[in-house]
Protein backbone atom coordinates (compact mmCIF):
# COMPACT_ATOMS: atom_id res chain seq x y z
CA UNK A 1 0.00 0.00 0.00
CA UNK A 2 1.35 3.34 -1.15
CA UNK A 3 0.26 6.48 0.54
CA UNK A 4 1.18 9.97 0.30
CA UNK A 5 0.75 13.26 2.41
CA UNK A 6 0.62 16.22 0.51
CA UNK A 7 1.93 19.14 2.52
CA UNK A 8 3.29 22.59 2.89
CA UNK A 9 4.89 22.12 6.00
CA UNK A 10 4.57 19.37 8.95
CA UNK A 11 2.36 21.29 11.56
CA UNK A 12 1.36 19.53 14.93
CA UNK A 13 -1.48 18.03 13.43
CA UNK A 14 0.80 16.86 10.10
CA UNK A 15 3.06 14.54 12.69
CA UNK A 16 0.37 13.28 14.81
CA UNK A 17 -1.34 11.79 11.11
CA UNK A 18 2.25 10.37 10.02
CA UNK A 19 2.51 8.53 13.50
CA UNK A 20 -0.69 7.30 13.05
CA UNK A 21 0.34 5.60 9.63
CA UNK A 22 3.50 4.35 11.27
CA UNK A 23 1.38 2.80 13.75
CA UNK A 24 -1.00 0.96 11.34
CA UNK A 25 2.45 -0.34 9.59
CA UNK A 26 2.03 2.68 6.65
CA UNK A 27 5.45 4.64 5.80
CA UNK A 28 3.59 7.82 4.25
CA UNK A 29 5.68 9.57 1.87
CA UNK A 30 5.70 13.23 2.50
CA UNK A 31 5.01 15.27 -0.59
CA UNK A 32 5.60 18.95 -0.22
CA UNK A 33 3.35 21.30 -2.07
CA UNK A 34 5.99 24.08 -3.12
CA UNK A 35 7.97 21.11 -5.06
CA UNK A 36 4.50 20.08 -7.72
CA UNK A 37 5.64 20.50 -11.11
CA UNK A 38 2.19 19.13 -12.71
CA UNK A 39 2.08 18.27 -16.67
CA UNK A 40 -1.96 18.87 -17.14
CA UNK A 41 -1.77 16.95 -20.49
CA UNK A 42 0.22 14.42 -19.57
CA UNK A 43 -1.51 11.31 -17.21
CA UNK A 44 -0.57 10.20 -13.70
CA UNK A 45 2.33 8.10 -15.21
CA UNK A 46 4.40 11.01 -14.56
CA UNK A 47 6.17 11.46 -11.32
CA UNK A 48 5.30 12.78 -8.51
CA UNK A 49 8.43 14.79 -5.99
CA UNK A 50 8.57 11.59 -4.72
CA UNK A 51 10.00 9.97 -7.39
CA UNK A 52 6.94 7.40 -7.54
CA UNK A 53 4.52 7.73 -10.11
CA UNK A 54 1.18 9.62 -9.34
CA UNK A 55 -0.43 6.83 -10.32
CA UNK A 56 1.36 4.27 -7.90
CA UNK A 57 -0.74 6.10 -5.08
CA UNK A 58 -3.42 4.08 -3.41
CA UNK A 59 -4.35 7.40 -1.32
CA UNK A 60 -3.27 10.87 -1.31
CA UNK A 61 -3.86 13.02 1.93
CA UNK A 62 -4.75 16.38 1.30
CA UNK A 63 -3.07 18.72 4.29
CA UNK A 64 -1.48 22.02 2.43
CA UNK A 65 -2.11 24.44 4.70
CA UNK A 66 -2.28 26.46 1.10
CA UNK A 67 -6.27 26.26 0.29
CA UNK A 68 -4.80 27.08 -3.43
CA UNK A 69 -2.28 24.60 -3.80
CA UNK A 70 -4.36 21.92 -1.75
CA UNK A 71 -7.38 22.37 -3.96
CA UNK A 72 -5.54 22.70 -7.76
CA UNK A 73 -3.50 19.44 -6.72
CA UNK A 74 -6.90 17.78 -5.72
CA UNK A 75 -8.42 19.12 -8.86
CA UNK A 76 -5.87 17.44 -10.93
CA UNK A 77 -4.89 14.16 -9.43
CA UNK A 78 -8.88 13.70 -8.70
CA UNK A 79 -8.83 14.11 -12.61
CA UNK A 80 -6.48 11.31 -13.10
CA UNK A 81 -8.62 8.73 -10.99
CA UNK A 82 -6.41 8.88 -7.88
CA UNK A 83 -8.09 8.65 -4.85
CA UNK A 84 -7.97 11.21 -2.68
CA UNK A 85 -8.84 12.60 1.00
CA UNK A 86 -10.54 14.69 0.83
CA UNK A 87 -12.00 14.77 -2.44
CA UNK A 88 -11.82 17.97 -4.74
CA UNK A 89 -15.42 18.62 -4.99
CA UNK A 90 -16.04 18.71 -1.27
CA UNK A 91 -12.66 20.47 -0.94
CA UNK A 92 -13.94 22.65 -3.38
CA UNK A 93 -17.09 23.57 -1.29
CA UNK A 94 -16.15 23.55 1.77
CA UNK A 95 -13.16 25.88 1.09
CA UNK A 96 -15.61 28.63 -0.05
CA UNK A 97 -18.70 29.98 2.52
CA UNK A 98 -20.83 31.14 0.14
CA UNK A 99 -20.98 27.52 -2.22
CA UNK A 100 -21.04 25.83 1.54
CA UNK A 101 -24.15 27.99 2.70
CA UNK A 102 -25.56 27.04 -0.55
CA UNK A 103 -25.10 23.39 -0.59
CA UNK A 104 -25.89 23.38 3.59
CA UNK A 105 -29.31 25.13 2.42
CA UNK A 106 -29.78 23.01 -0.81
CA UNK A 107 -29.61 19.83 1.78
CA UNK A 108 -31.80 21.45 4.62
CA UNK A 109 -29.50 22.00 7.12
CA UNK A 110 -29.83 24.55 9.73
CA UNK A 111 -27.70 27.77 9.05
CA UNK A 112 -27.44 31.33 10.44
CA UNK A 113 -29.09 33.42 8.12
CA UNK A 114 -27.31 34.65 5.44
CA UNK A 115 -27.00 37.07 2.34
CA UNK A 116 -24.77 37.30 -0.46
CA UNK A 117 -24.65 40.76 -2.11
CA UNK A 118 -22.11 42.18 -4.78
CA UNK A 119 -22.71 46.03 -4.29
CA UNK A 120 -22.38 48.53 -1.93
CA UNK A 121 -25.44 50.18 -1.47
CA UNK A 122 -27.05 46.26 -1.86
CA UNK A 123 -24.86 45.21 0.57
CA UNK A 124 -26.83 47.63 3.14
CA UNK A 125 -29.87 47.04 1.80
CA UNK A 126 -28.84 43.13 2.86
CA UNK A 127 -27.76 44.33 6.04
CA UNK A 128 -31.07 45.93 6.88
CA UNK A 129 -32.48 42.75 5.69
CA UNK A 130 -30.68 40.76 8.03
CA UNK A 131 -30.64 43.40 11.27
CA UNK A 132 -27.57 44.37 13.21
CA UNK A 133 -25.47 43.07 14.32
CA UNK A 134 -24.46 41.17 11.53
CA UNK A 135 -21.05 39.55 10.42
CA UNK A 136 -19.18 40.38 7.64
CA UNK A 137 -17.08 37.14 5.95
CA UNK A 138 -14.26 36.89 3.36
CA UNK A 139 -15.62 34.07 1.49
CA UNK A 140 -12.79 32.20 1.58
CA UNK A 141 -10.53 32.73 4.67
CA UNK A 142 -9.36 30.99 7.98
CA UNK A 143 -8.78 31.04 11.68
CA UNK A 144 -11.17 34.03 11.92
CA UNK A 145 -9.50 36.34 9.25
CA UNK A 146 -10.79 39.37 8.37
CA UNK A 147 -14.36 38.37 10.25
CA UNK A 148 -16.10 41.52 11.24
CA UNK A 149 -19.23 42.14 13.42
CA UNK A 150 -20.75 45.11 12.53
CA UNK A 151 -23.24 46.62 15.23
CA UNK A 152 -25.22 49.74 12.82
CA UNK A 153 -24.83 50.63 9.56
CA UNK A 154 -22.17 53.58 10.44
CA UNK A 155 -19.54 50.43 10.99
CA UNK A 156 -20.90 48.44 7.73
CA UNK A 157 -20.29 51.47 5.78
CA UNK A 158 -16.57 51.56 6.81
CA UNK A 159 -16.25 47.87 5.70
CA UNK A 160 -17.40 48.43 2.71
CA UNK A 161 -15.43 51.21 1.86
CA UNK A 162 -12.16 49.76 3.28
CA UNK A 163 -12.74 46.92 1.03
CA UNK A 164 -14.01 48.20 -1.89
CA UNK A 165 -10.98 50.37 -1.80
CA UNK A 166 -8.15 48.17 -0.17
CA UNK A 167 -9.15 44.45 -1.44
CA UNK A 168 -9.13 42.46 -4.26
CA UNK A 169 -12.38 41.07 -6.16
CA UNK A 170 -12.22 38.34 -3.66
CA UNK A 171 -13.68 41.49 -0.87
CA UNK A 172 -16.37 42.46 -3.45
CA UNK A 173 -18.65 39.91 -2.88
CA UNK A 174 -20.41 40.57 0.68
CA UNK A 175 -21.26 37.62 2.46
CA UNK A 176 -22.75 38.40 5.71
CA UNK A 177 -24.60 36.91 8.56
CA UNK A 178 -26.83 37.58 11.21
CA UNK A 179 -24.82 37.71 14.25
CA UNK A 180 -25.66 34.33 16.84
CA UNK A 181 -25.65 35.74 19.82
CA UNK A 182 -24.26 32.43 20.69
CA UNK A 183 -23.46 31.46 25.06
CA UNK A 184 -19.46 32.41 25.12
CA UNK A 185 -18.47 29.14 23.24
CA UNK A 186 -19.44 27.75 19.78
CA UNK A 187 -19.00 24.07 19.03
CA UNK A 188 -16.59 22.39 16.66
CA UNK A 189 -17.36 18.74 15.86
CA UNK A 190 -14.97 16.11 14.03
CA UNK A 191 -16.93 13.85 11.86
CA UNK A 192 -14.89 10.84 9.94
CA UNK A 193 -16.90 9.08 7.17
CA UNK A 194 -20.16 8.61 8.52
CA UNK A 195 -19.45 9.56 12.17
CA UNK A 196 -19.05 12.45 14.19
CA UNK A 197 -16.42 10.61 16.05
CA UNK A 198 -16.11 13.83 18.78
CA UNK A 199 -16.80 17.46 19.41
CA UNK A 200 -15.03 20.39 21.34
CA UNK A 201 -16.65 23.27 22.91
CA UNK A 202 -14.35 26.48 21.86
CA UNK A 203 -15.18 29.39 24.68
CA UNK A 204 -13.62 32.46 24.38
CA UNK A 205 -14.88 35.87 25.77
CA UNK A 206 -14.39 37.52 22.65
CA UNK A 207 -17.08 36.73 19.48
CA UNK A 208 -14.75 35.28 17.50
CA UNK A 209 -13.91 31.69 19.47
CA UNK A 210 -11.64 29.90 17.35
CA UNK A 211 -8.34 28.50 18.91
CA UNK A 212 -6.62 29.98 16.21
CA UNK A 213 -7.62 32.75 18.01
CA UNK A 214 -7.32 31.66 21.42
CA UNK A 215 -10.48 29.89 22.15
CA UNK A 216 -9.72 27.28 24.94
CA UNK A 217 -11.26 23.51 24.07
CA UNK A 218 -12.98 21.62 26.11
CA UNK A 219 -14.91 18.30 26.02
CA UNK A 220 -18.34 18.48 24.17
CA UNK A 221 -20.45 15.52 24.76
CA UNK A 222 -22.11 14.46 20.85
CA UNK A 223 -25.44 14.24 21.54
CA UNK A 224 -28.23 12.82 18.92
CA UNK A 225 -28.51 16.21 17.90
CA UNK A 226 -25.37 17.15 17.11
CA UNK A 227 -24.34 13.90 15.46
CA UNK A 228 -27.52 13.89 13.23
CA UNK A 229 -26.73 18.14 12.18
CA UNK A 230 -22.82 17.72 11.50
CA UNK A 231 -23.67 13.96 9.30
CA UNK A 232 -25.87 15.83 7.56
CA UNK A 233 -23.94 18.77 7.07
CA UNK A 234 -20.85 16.22 5.96
CA UNK A 235 -23.18 15.00 3.58
CA UNK A 236 -24.38 17.85 2.47
CA UNK A 237 -20.45 18.92 1.62
CA UNK A 238 -19.86 15.54 -0.46
CA UNK A 239 -18.50 13.84 2.79
CA UNK A 240 -15.29 12.88 4.43
CA UNK A 241 -13.07 13.79 7.14
CA UNK A 242 -14.49 17.00 8.05
CA UNK A 243 -14.89 19.74 11.18
CA UNK A 244 -18.42 21.01 11.72
CA UNK A 245 -18.64 24.47 13.51
CA UNK A 246 -21.55 24.92 15.32
CA UNK A 247 -23.31 27.94 16.61
CA UNK A 248 -25.69 27.68 19.82
CA UNK A 249 -28.69 30.55 19.25
CA UNK A 250 -30.45 32.05 22.37
CA UNK A 251 -33.23 29.39 21.81
CA UNK A 252 -30.52 26.76 21.62
CA UNK A 253 -31.03 25.65 18.41
CA UNK A 254 -27.91 24.53 16.79
CA UNK A 255 -26.81 26.15 13.62
CA UNK A 256 -23.81 25.53 11.04
CA UNK A 257 -21.18 27.60 11.02
CA UNK A 258 -18.73 26.66 8.48
CA UNK A 259 -17.46 22.90 7.41
CA UNK A 260 -13.85 22.81 7.01
CA UNK A 261 -11.72 20.14 4.58
CA UNK A 262 -8.26 19.68 6.03
CA UNK A 263 -9.01 20.30 9.98
CA UNK A 264 -6.92 21.11 12.61
CA UNK A 265 -7.30 18.94 15.62
CA UNK A 266 -3.83 19.55 17.85
CA UNK A 267 -5.98 20.29 20.68
CA UNK A 268 -9.40 18.07 20.54
CA UNK A 269 -7.77 14.69 21.17
CA UNK A 270 -6.78 15.82 24.82
CA UNK A 271 -10.19 16.86 26.27
CA UNK A 272 -12.49 14.32 24.22
CA UNK A 273 -10.25 11.40 24.74
CA UNK A 274 -10.31 10.29 21.37
CA UNK A 275 -6.88 9.90 18.98
CA UNK A 276 -9.05 11.63 16.27
CA UNK A 277 -5.60 11.15 13.97
CA UNK A 278 -5.53 7.45 14.56
CA UNK A 279 -9.46 8.00 13.76
CA UNK A 280 -8.47 9.70 10.81
CA UNK A 281 -6.18 6.90 9.45
CA UNK A 282 -8.80 4.50 10.11
CA UNK A 283 -10.98 5.74 7.83
CA UNK A 284 -8.43 6.27 5.35
CA UNK A 285 -7.15 2.71 5.14
CA UNK A 286 -10.61 1.44 4.93
CA UNK A 287 -10.57 4.22 1.82
CA UNK A 288 -8.20 2.36 0.03
CA UNK A 289 -9.71 -0.92 0.83
CA UNK A 290 -12.93 0.29 -0.37
CA UNK A 291 -11.95 1.20 -3.39
CA UNK A 292 -8.74 -1.01 -4.52
CA UNK B 1 18.83 12.37 20.23
CA UNK B 2 18.10 16.01 20.73
CA UNK B 3 20.50 18.24 18.83
CA UNK B 4 21.24 22.41 18.42
CA UNK B 5 21.08 24.68 15.81
CA UNK B 6 21.35 28.68 15.28
CA UNK B 7 18.34 30.56 15.00
CA UNK B 8 17.89 32.66 11.52
CA UNK B 9 16.55 35.29 12.92
CA UNK B 10 18.59 36.38 16.37
CA UNK B 11 21.59 34.09 16.33
CA UNK B 12 19.71 31.82 19.17
CA UNK B 13 20.72 28.11 20.25
CA UNK B 14 17.41 26.52 19.10
CA UNK B 15 16.84 22.84 20.25
CA UNK B 16 16.32 20.36 18.01
CA UNK B 17 13.83 17.92 19.23
CA UNK B 18 14.74 13.76 18.50
CA UNK B 19 11.78 13.35 16.58
CA UNK B 20 12.22 16.25 15.04
CA UNK B 21 11.45 15.64 10.74
CA UNK B 22 11.98 17.78 7.64
CA UNK B 23 9.74 20.46 6.86
CA UNK B 24 8.77 20.56 10.73
CA UNK B 25 7.89 24.28 12.10
CA UNK B 26 9.65 25.09 15.61
CA UNK B 27 9.82 27.89 17.45
CA UNK B 28 12.50 29.60 18.82
CA UNK B 29 12.42 29.82 22.43
CA UNK B 30 14.20 33.42 22.62
CA UNK B 31 12.75 35.28 19.92
CA UNK B 32 9.83 33.25 19.41
CA UNK B 33 10.23 33.04 15.46
CA UNK B 34 8.28 30.43 13.41
CA UNK B 35 11.29 28.45 12.21
CA UNK B 36 11.19 25.75 9.66
CA UNK B 37 13.24 22.29 9.61
CA UNK B 38 15.09 22.50 5.99
CA UNK B 39 17.22 19.25 6.48
CA UNK B 40 18.38 17.45 9.61
CA UNK B 41 21.61 16.10 8.59
CA UNK B 42 23.09 18.75 8.62
CA UNK B 43 20.66 20.74 11.04
CA UNK B 44 19.59 24.03 8.32
CA UNK B 45 17.22 26.22 9.58
CA UNK B 46 14.86 28.60 7.95
CA UNK B 47 11.99 31.60 9.08
CA UNK B 48 8.61 29.96 7.98
CA UNK B 49 7.18 31.43 5.18
CA UNK B 50 4.71 34.21 6.43
CA UNK B 51 1.31 33.55 6.55
CA UNK B 52 -0.53 33.95 2.79
CA UNK B 53 -4.13 34.98 3.03
CA UNK B 54 -5.38 31.61 1.68
CA UNK B 55 -3.82 29.43 4.94
CA UNK B 56 -6.05 27.55 7.00
CA UNK B 57 -8.33 24.75 7.62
Amino acid sequence: MRIGILITHIRAEEKLLITAFQERGVEPDIILDRDLNFNITAGPEQLAPSGVPWQAYDLIMERSVSTSRGLYALAILNSWGINTINRYDTAATCADKLRTSVALAQAGVAQPATRVAFDPDTTLQALDNLGYPAVFKPVTGSWGRLLARVNDQDAAEAIIEHRQTLGDYNHHTYYIQEYVNKPGRDIRAFVIGDRTVCAIYRTSPHWITNTARGGQASNCPVTPEIDALCTAAAKAVGGGVLAIDLLEDADGQLLVNEVNHTMEFRNSSAPTGINIPAEVVAYALSQVRVTA
Amino acid sequence: MTSNATCPECDADVNIPADAMENELIACADCGAELEIISLDPVELELAPEVEEDWGE
